[in-house]
């Protein structure tokens, strides 16, 4: 699992013991929260990562809206609109993060 | 012990997925191939629209196709019907093609003979939408038995590719589909989207989006630096 993966490169890098992994995940990544909670504790076992946590902050989708040229961030999956103004926006900005961006490290 | 402390890392979870299929992405400009990729659920009916749309772009372009499945070759083997080139990859467990699998599948074969190259992915709406797999076209397909509203319950792999194409239209009037429903499903989730409705079977609707696929290879190559 390259979550795992990542941490313990960086980990070694650094000669430290990782606590926890710190992962911003985009609503549009793809990847459910819960399945990934689930599945990293076996992706841990036997790594220097096992006992870790993997704590998870959500990046809801940020739209880019034409007519008030404005970034916006979307009240709903399901309604790709300006949630001022109602106009559709498309052009997604924020949201389809995957990406490991802080290590909770102990020497 | 000293005290836990928090180090900085951005790094993409997926960065060698999105490294190897950057790499296919020049390998396929260069070779001057247009790839498209398909996306649906199982049994929206991928094998059959891809068959019918390798048999009717041969007698102009040059095609081949690569085609992602779980466990079995019966899809390699009916592709194999229009007598395009055809490779299989199985993907055991896994639920999606990734770009090393694409890499890989794609040794021996000059890109340079052929004009499009398609890939069909994993019967599945969840995971694909996360793999690039250095692609120029995604599409994604619906049959309309499957309910006009699939594009609201799965709005991540709707909004990662470029075009829809909903499919079996032979049936509609059989599961009384609603077609504006659907359209409007569709525009909720990727506003602006271009949709295709053709019936691979009767051959309904195919002409537009084989023209469409023609246009886009043009401009594809018009802009390639000679």
């Amino acid at each position: 699992m390259s979550i795992v993966e990542a941490a313990t490169d960086e980990a070694k890098q650094r000669g430290v013991n990782v606590n926890a992994v710190h992962l911003r995940l985009g609503a549009l990544s793809g990847v459910v929260k819960d399945a990934l909670l689930f599945s990293y504790e076996v992706a841990c076992q036997d790594t220097p990562l096992a006992g870790s946590r993997l704590i998870i902050e959500e990046v809801p989708v940020t739209v880019f809206c034409r007519h008030c040229k404005q970034n916006r961030v979307l009240a709903s999956m399901q309604s790709f609109t300006c949630s001022d103004c109602g106009t559709p926006a498309g052009e997604v900005v924020q949201g389809k993060e995957l990406e490991v961006f802080a290590l909770e490290v102990e020497e | 012990m000293s005290e836990p402390r928090l180090v900085e890392l951005r790094r993409n979870v997926l960065k060698q997925n999105d490294i190897i299929a950057r790499g296919l992405r020049e390998q396929f400009r260069t070779a001057g191939v247009f790839v498209v990729s398909l996306v649906s659920s199982p049994g929206s009916g991928k094998t059959t629209f891809l068959e019918k749309t390798l048999t009717l772009l041969q007698p102009r372009y040059r095609v081949a196709a690569l085609v992602g499945d779980l466990a079995t070759e019966n899809d390699a083997k009916r592709l194999a019907r229009s007598h395009a080139p055809v490779k299989q990859i199985t993907t055991g467990t896994l639920c999606h093609l990734e770009a090393a699998m694409v890499e890989s599948a794609l040794q021996g074969w000059d890109l340079q003979n052929f004009d499009f190259l398609f890939i069909e992915n994993v019967g599945n709406l969840v995971c694909p939408s996360s793999y690039d797999l250095g692609e120029n076209l995604r599409l994604v397909l619906m049959s309309v038995t499957e309910g006009e509203d699939k594009p609201l319950k799965y709005p991540t792999i709707f909004n990662s590719a470029d075009v829809a194409v909903i499919t079996k239209n032979e049936l509609a009037a059989a599961v009384e589909f609603d077609w504006q429903a659907a359209r409007q499903s569709v525009e909720s989730v990727r506003p602006g989207m271009q949709i295709f409705r053709l019936s691979a079977k009767t051959g309904e609707g195919m002409q537009e989006y084989l023209d469409f696929l023609g246009e886009r290879l043009a401009e594809n190559r018009a802009v390639i630096p000679s």
